[in-house]
This record gives C-alpha cells, structure tokens and sequence, in this order.
C-alpha cells in the first residue's frame, strides 16, 4: 500500500486517477481505518487530504458557510453560528460514532461512504447543501442528493473527491432537525431516521418543507409529498397524518439484523413527525 | 469450616473501602494483560477458522503457506494429541478441528510467521476441501429427530432411547405430588419462552504468548480465569506431562465465567514446538464473538397454579438448552435453580440439553440459571397480575427459608431470602409513582456458590510486612479482599500485606476463579494461613519467653502472655518477631490447603422501573436496585460492582444482546455494533443494598456475590417492560422491532 500526501488537489486528484488498483482517500479515516482494520479491503493507494487547504475550515459563504471535508463533528459541534443556523445537519453529524470519532469523522465522508444509514445525509439533502467535487478535470458543484446511488456507492467518477460542502443561507422562522431510531441511546447505527427543514410566514405558517429519510431505501430518500403535506399548515393532526402517510409510502427498506420492513416503516413515519415538531419549534411557531 | 462462634465481631478492616492494589497500575495502562507480553525471537500465531456451520474437512493443502516466505510453521488439528478423556478431547476439537467443522468460525488450522501480515497471507494460502453439511442451529428443531446430527455418540445414559443424536443429557428433580398440586390451584399459568445466546462481552480478548521447546518444556503467559485449567487442558492437548509447563496468568480485563476454557493457549504452544520459537496468538474480537463461549440459547415451558390469595399450590418446568456443538451440563444447573426461592409442596423441573451447530457454550455468570429464573419469574408475574396481588408479598408467602426444602433436593441453612425480599418492600423505590407508558418488574434470584480446591501461602517478612501468595486470577478486586482478611487477622495495616498470584509452578493447584469461590475459598484459606502463621510466631514467642506455647496469645498484631502463670513480659509486635525470626527457628509461614465446602447459597431481589414507546417500542431503565445478601461484605465497594455490573449484562441479555444467525448457519453480528451491549447512557445508576446474614460456612461469614445477580435481571426487566406495554413478553432480547410488533399486533 502506498500513502501519499499529495501537495494540491489537482495532484491528488490526478494520482487516483492514474491509479490501476484500489484507492482510498483519507480525510477523517473513521471509515477506511475500521475497513483496514476488519480486513475489508486493502488498498493499493492511500491519499491523504487532511493538509490541503480549507479542508479544516469552516468558512462564512453568501449568508451560509463552506464546511471543509475533512472538517470534523466536534469542530462543527463547536461552530456556535453554524449550529444556530443549520442544528439538524450538526446533531446529525454529531451522532456519528463516539466522542472520540467525533474528533476525526467527517460529514463529506459519511456521505462518500455511501451507507442508506449515514447520519449527516438526512439533514444535508433537507438543507439543500451542495458539494464541491474535485476532479482531474477541474471543480464542479453537486446536490449533495445526488451523490449516493446505492450502499456503499456514489456518483463521484474516478479521480473526483469531495473539497467542501455548501449549506445555503437560510431566512428568519425557520430551522430543522434530525432524529434516528437506534436500539441503544448512542454508538450505534440507524435503524431509521428522518430530517426536516421548515420555514415559517410570521403567523406560523409553514411556506417551505423538506423532509428526508434515511436507512428506509437503497439511498437517504427526500419524500417531496412530505414536505407536500406541511405546508399551508401549523402542524395541525390532519398534516402531520399525511405527513406520516407520504413517508410510510415512500419508503422502501429491507428486513434485516437491525429491524425489519415493517419496523423501518412505521418508525421513519415516527420520527418525521417528531423531526417535524422539533424543527418548527425550532423556528420560532407556536403550535 | 465453620463461621467464628464469637458474637458481634467487631472487625477493623474487613468492610472497609481501602484503595485496591492494581488500581493504579490499570489506570495508568502499565498493567500487564495478555498481549502485552513479547519475547526475543517471538513470531505471530494466526488462526484460520470455517466459514461454514457444518462440513466434513475432505482434506487441508498447508503447502503454499508453508513456502511462504517468514511462515515458520503452519499446524492443523493432526498436529494435537487425541485425548481419551472426554472433556480433554473437546477441548482439542474446539482448539483446532479434525473430522468435521462444527460451526462458524470453528479453527481449522493456524501459522506462526515472523509478522502479523505474513500470518495473514499465509492463512489465505491454506486451501481446505470442505464437504458441506446440513447444520442446525436451533434448540428445538435440533431435538427433532431428522434433525442433522452434530456429533454422533455422545448421549448420556439417562437420555431415553429414540431422540435425536444430538440430545446429549436429560435431568429431572422435584418432590411431591403435581397433580394434586395443581387440583388445588384457583389459577395456572402456562406459558413458553425462548432466550438467545448471549456473550459475556469481556473487553480484553483472549490472548497469549507461549514457547515450548524440543525438550519438551514449556511457558505460557496467557489471560485466564485459571491458570491450572490452562496446564490441564495444554498438557491433555499437546501430550507433555504437566509439570513441564507453567503458566502464568496475565492482569485480566474482563472474564465473567468466559475465560474458563482454553481455544489459543494449545494452538500457541503447538506453533511453538514447531517453530522452536515463541508464538503470541491474540483474538480479534471477530474471534472471540463467532469462536469463544457464548451462553446457551433456550427454548423453556413453565406451569405454576396459584391460590386466589398467592400461595404456590404447584410448579413445573421444562427445559430445552443449547450448548453450541458439545455436549454439557449447563441445564442440570438452570434446572436446579429454576424453582429455588419458592418454598413448594410440589415442583418438577426437567431439563434437556441439545447439541446445535453453534461455539462451545463457556459459563457465564450463574450458568443457567439466568435463563431458567427468567421464566418462573415471569409466570409467578403473570399469575399476581391476573390475581390482583402484590408481586412482593406473593414472593415473601412462598419465599425459600432455612429449613425449606429447595426443589432441587437438599434442606437449606441460613438463607438471605426473606431479609432481601423485607429490604426491597421497604425501600422507596418500591413505592415510588410510576408515569405513563411506566412499567415495575422485580424478580428474585438465586445461585448455588462453589468453593473448591484452595492453596495459600502467606509469608512473614522479615521487615514486618506480609506476602500471600494464592492461585487465582483476580477478576472482581479479590486482591484486595485477601489482604484485608489476612490484614484482619493478623492485626497488621491492610497497607502492610501484598497478595500476588502465582504461576503454576509456585504454588499447589487451584480450582478456577469460578463459582463466586475465590473471596468465600480463598479468603478462608487467607485465615486458616494466617492462624497457622500466628501459630507459629507464639511458638517462637514462648521460646523466648520460655515459656509454653500456649501461654502465648495473638492479640491486636501482637503476641502477648495469656494466663496467670504466663509471666509478666511486654507484647512483641509482628514485625519485632520476624526481625529476629533467623534466631529462633527460621522463616515463618503460613499454609492452608482446602478442598473448600460450605460456601452458602445467595439469593438477590431486583426492582426495575421501565418506560416503552408505544410508537417505536424503545425500552428505557428509569429505575433499578440490587438488594443482595453478601453474607459480610470484606470491601463493599467490590461487592457493590459486582451487584451493579451484573445487573447491567442482565440488562443487556433482556433488551438487546443476542447471537444473530442467518439462514446459512453463519453468525451475522460479529462485533460490538450489531452485539448490542449496553453504553453507560442506556443506564441509570444502579442502586444497591447489601444484605449481610452471615454464611455460617465461613469464619467471617462471606458468601460469595458475583453471580447472583446476572440472575434476577432478565425477568425484572421483562416484567416491568410487560406491564408497560401491557403485554407479556416470552422471549428475550425484547429488542424494539420484536416488542414494537407484540404491542401492535
């Protein structure tokens, strides 16, 4: 295995290009370590991005912020304007693994790894974040939606990586959440999950919804009809129902060791409402 | 031997909260465990292991692993002894299979190279021609009788003929008449139950270094629970006469019942013997979950009849448990437990054990009784819900006393129970409002106690300070317990003895640290020592008093004149007495060899308070205390973690742990993601209240406490869980899918 530290992304992003055997980049290794570790893969070639520029930063953007890849949880945690603007996409990454993950994990690797289950994706796709790919052929910008295809997979060619992921401005009455289901109260892997981003006229009423659910389908899902079913509303029974209805129809799980199809169903639909709640409490409404 | 007649001992040390020996050592990480031992030349051992539930071994090629280069020896099951006896013969089977692999993860052979990832490559060399069998891994479709057969020929005789193959053991105890029993009965419950295996989750995997050289001499340093287990199983294994090897015991981070057994330690030293060098093997914990003992899983049936005022007319229960692929003993004990804190004219337990193609069932705390308990404990529940009463006083009417005879045949002594069950009445928790969605369980528990074949020694320095020296590995503080009982006795500063564990070769045998033996037969060989040496610095004493040596008595750390006749001379300290040991006869020791009995039942009572989501099925602790009867606590501290962390594995056991296989007999949670132990934020504090009704078996009045009280947790929680959701429970883990689905429907 070879382990570079390449001096520009142009550099590195050449190398995994030109690279014939299996390659891994290393931002956080949260991920590519517990795989070196478990014998999942040995790569052929190691790149190391965490020393490229404005990988660590956190940087104020157009009204929102530009958050480095390799950007940990707990330093997103500690950003005090980041989490007032965006506190679903920061409680989701902060529930990624243990509090020592928590000083390495990353949020463009929990979304390059691909997992349905991933716990900063909800909220992401709910606040429309866009990622910056490098690539060897120069930068391109990409919903971050549109980068897992299927577990363990993304849409990212050969030679492209993740530099930095975009969270938009957001206006006033507005804010999200991000809830999980897991057997346990931390250390653990979704079973479910859902994201919601509201925002609010000044009487409470909801104008714009978004809503996503996570480890229900091959992908993290944004039910449009969800979202459909809030606006116009305060929140009342009757549009948190077809808020339920829409996710509980949307998703598609599997039955597995961690739940079942019917346990995925029924929980997502759970946690959308109560996501719901929170995040419009969150911006500012009164039920 | 017997508890000290003297009333009201006042004691000085024992049942204080001094600091532990290995303490700092353990929190600054300089404690040795059991990889952390290298040597000079020292190769890395690794394992290849099936990947299949059940296969005959067509054949094994170790060529291409062999011609690697750095492999310095590549060994296989051929390369064991085959032990005539029984137990030993397994042992060597489950270390590196011959024949048949039993079940995932089975070791089939292993190569010590001279790095870790020329180990590794060298293990994807070996090519092994498996046969695939049909495998079973369930209890009750193993006793069917066109069930696949794990092992042919190993039933005991008390199997009746007809059953499957894999039926290996039947037992059956009780007394009087059922029939009558439950003609009496105004209600009876019957109910069935399943549990999964579960593992004891111990942090530090097994690991060991291990030479053993042409002339036929060898050392193992290895974590265990019992270092002479270890000698008897690799002599059994590797056909060398056990005083050949020594081996010494490692600090251990972790055992729980699971480190009694050996799967490394013979493969290590066959490396060696091989290699000529030394070999260290340490477990991945892959390993350990797919190839280290789990507990068993169990498919149980329980009928009780009840009186419409709470009087237990008659009880019986039925018991099918699965050891994994060999056969044991685990149901003879679940059966004896089952029914232990009831006083019952009539009960019947039956128990049988069936082979699956699942690891070596190792104990785990209380074996088989956690299970068993869990199952009566629910229906005694179900039957006071149905009848209006109060769980506690139902169990105080029926409670086991001294005098009682216990369902599984002898009369007890002095007993705990009824002192427990009065303690858990009258404390605030049992009283406390409960909320919404709000559940309270309680259960009561019980465990046997072991005492078991005991040495020590305990040496007077010559600077007034004293070494014990015992043989077992110290699992739950029993270093310090040892101490402060030698301290005790001897009336010196807890601060002035050091206790150490010794190596095979420095000390006569000892059983295993098992059976919650080692405070309760330890300890009392840690007296019997200490009298022994006192024995002896009173005869020096009389000498230089000249006078005779029972004139002389040992009192506070001294030796002083007893008697009128005795003279009038100044008390000699301890320590003044060793200063001038050379001139009076030597070095002074104490030694106590026991084949230790008497060591006192215990029983535990639980309270849980539960909180469910009605929508996801999620299950919250709010609430939980211990109460035990600790016989006398030597240092409460230790006692109270024992009653904490048990009821924490017996948390996990009833909410989320559980061994998860496929349809293709492979075990599907190999690691602490998808094996859900409980975090520290799944749990309250765990109150405790310790008991202390003194074991008339022990001269302090010790019993010991680590195993009771993984006994009672299963029930309390699937008690409190089922009158949150208001629905019974019979089968464990009450993970949040399978009670999300029993709440809905």
């Amino acid at each position: 295995m070879r382990y570079v530290k390449p001096e520009s992304f142009e550099a590195a992003a050449t190398l995994l290009r030109d690279e014939d055997g299996i390659s891994r980049i290393l931002a956080g290794g949260t991920d590519v370590l517990v795989q070196l570790k478990a014998e999942m893969v040995e790569p052929d070639l190691m790149v190391d991005m965490k020393h490229l520029p404005g990988m660590r930063d956190i940087v104020a953007e157009d009204g929102g912020f530009r958050v480095g890849a390799a950007v940990s949880g707990a330093e997103m945690g500690e950003h005090a304007a980041l989490k007032m603007m965006w506190p679903g996409v920061v409680e989701g990454v902060e529930l990624i693994g243990s509090s020592q993950v928590q000083s390495r994990a990353t949020m463009a690797g929990n979304l390059c790894t691909g997992s349905p289950a991933g716990d900063s994706v909800p909220a992401m796709v709910t606040a429309g974040a866009v990622a910056r790919v490098q690539g060897p052929d120069g930068v391109r910008d990409v919903p971050v939606v549109d980068i897992p295809t299927g577990p363990g997979k993304n849409s990212l060619a050969k030679g492209e990586f993740i530099t930095s992921i975009f969270l938009p401005a957001r206006p006033e009455n507005a804010s999200d959440a991000y809830l999980r289901f897991i057997p346990r109260t931390e250390m653990d892997i979704a079973v479910s999950s859902a994201a919601v981003s509201l925002e609010l006229d000044g009487a409470g009423v909801v104008t714009s919804a978004h809503v996503a659910v996570g480890a229900v389908a091959p992908t993290v899902l944004l039910v449009k009809d969800a979202g459909g079913a809030l606006i116009g509303s305060k929140l009342d029974d009757a549009a948190i129902a077809g808020l339920v209805r829409a996710v509980e129809a949307a998703c598609n799980p599997i039955t597995d060791k961690r739940g079942t199809i019917e346990f995925r169903t029924k929980t997502a639909g759970v946690l959308a409402k109560r996501a719901a709640h929170i995040a419009y409490t969150r911006a500012g409404g009164q039920a | 031997m017997a508890f000290d007649a003297q009333a009201e001992r006042k004691f000085n040390i024992v049942g204080t909260r001094v600091a532990r020996p290995d303490g700092i050592d353990k929190v600054t990480g300089k404690a040795a465990y059991g990889a952390d031992i290298s040597a000079p030349g020292m190769l890395h051992g690794r394992i290849l292991r099936s990947p299949h539930a059940h296969a005959r071994i067509v054949s094994i090629d170790t060529s291409a692993a062999e011609a690697l280069a750095g492999v310095k020896a590549v060994v296989t099951g051929a390369d064991l002894a085959q032990p005539e006896d029984e137990g030993f013969a397994d042992v060597a089977i489950n270390c590196l299979a011959r024949d048949k692999v039993l079940y995932d993860g089975h070791a089939v052979a292993a190569v010590a190279a001279k790095s870790k990832s020329i180990a590794k490559q060298a293990i994807r060399l070996i090519k092994v021609d498996y046969e695939i069998l049909p495998h079973v891994t369930d209890v009750d479709a193993a006793m069917k009788p066109d069930a696949p057969v794990i092992q042919e020929g190993r039933a005991l005789e008390t199997v009746p003929a007809g059953m499957s193959q894999n039926v290996t053991t039947h037992c059956q105890f009780g007394h009087g008449d059922l029939d009558a029993g439950f003609a009496k009965a105004d209600k009876i419950v019957e109910r069935s139950f399943k549990t999964a295996a579960t593992h004891q989750g111990y942090i530090e995997p097994q690991a060991c270094m291990a030479s053993l050289g042409s002339d036929g001499r060898g050392e193992v340093w290895c974590c265990t629970q019992g270092q002479y287990m270890v000698r008897a199983n690799c002599a059994a294994v590797l056909g060398v006469e056990e005083s050949q090897l020594r081996i010494t015991s490692s600090e251990i981070g972790g055992g729980f019942g699971g480190k009694t057994s050996t799967f490394i330690e013979p493969v290590a030293l066959a490396l060696s013997r091989k290699s000529g060098k030394p070999v260290k093997v340490v477990m991945t914990r892959d390993e350990v979950l797919k190839a280290t003992g789990p507990t068993i899983s169990s498919s149980m049936d329980i009928k009780i009849g009840m009186t419409k005022d709470g009087r237990i007319t008659a009880a019986r229960g039925e018991l099918r448990y699965s050891g994994g692929a060999y056969p044991n003993a685990t149901v003879d004990m679940g059966a004896q437990a089952a029914f232990a804190a009831y006083d019952l004219e009539a009960v019947e337990t039956v128990g049988w054990n069936a082979m699956t193609n699942r690891p070596k069932e190792i104990p785990y705390r209380a074996p088989g009784a956690p299970t068993s308990i869990y199952a009566v404990e629910s229906v005694v529940d179900e039957l006071c819900q149905e009848l209006g009463l109060d769980p506690l006083d139902v169990r105080l009417m029926n409670a086991a006393r001294k005098g009682t005879l216990s369902s599984y045949g002898p009369t007890f002594n002095d007993i705990g129970l009824v002192a427990t069950l009065e303690a858990a009445k009258a404390h605030p928790h049992y009283a406390a409002p409960l909320g919404p969605n709000q559940g309270r369980g309680l259960s009561c528990g019980f465990w046997f106690n072991f005492g078991g074949n005991t040495c020590v020694s305990l040496n007077i320095n010559d600077d007034g300070t004293v070494g014990v020296v015992e043989g077992n590995p110290d699992i739950g503080g029993s270093r310090a317990s040892i101490s402060m009982m030698a301290a005790e006795e001897l009336g010196v500063p807890y601060d002035k003895v050091r206790t150490v564990i010794a190596d095979t070769s420095s000390l006569g045998f000892n059983d295993i640290t098992d059976g919650s033996r080692v405070t309760f037969a330890v300890g009392l060989a840690t007296i019997e020592a200490a009298r022994a040496a006192i024995n002896e610095m009173c005869r020096r004493v009389a000498k230089i008093w000249d006078i005779d040596a029972d004139a002389v008595i040992w009192e506070d750390g001294c030796a002083k004149p007893a008697g009128p006749n005795a003279g009038i001379h100044p008390p000699m300290t301890l320590a003044e007495i060793a200063a001038i040991a050379g001139n009076t006869g030597g070095p002074i020791a104490g030694h106590h060899e026991v084949n230790a009995d008497g060591a006192g039942v215990s029983f535990g009572v639980h309270l849980c308070d539960t909180e469910v989501d009605p929508e996801t099925g999620a299950t919250k602790i709010l609430r939980y205390t211990v109460f035990q009867d600790a016989g006398k606590a030597v240092h409460p501290d230790y006692v109270e973690g024992q009653m904490q962390g048990g009821a924490v594995q017996g948390i996990g056991w009833a909410l989320n742990e559980e061994y998860i296989y496929g349809t293709d007999g492979r075990l599907q949670n190999a690691g602490f993601l998808d094996y859900r132990v409980p975090v520290a934020s799944d749990l309250p504090d765990i109150e405790t209240v310790i008991l202390e009704i003194p074991n008339p078996g022990h001269p302090y009045g010790v019993r010991g406490v680590g195993e009771t009280p993984i006994v009672p947790p299963l029930a309390a929680v699937s008690n409190a869980v089922s009158r949150a959701a208001g629905v019974r429970m019979t089968e464990l883990p009450m993970s949040p899918p399978r009670l999300l689905k029993a709440m809905t429907g």
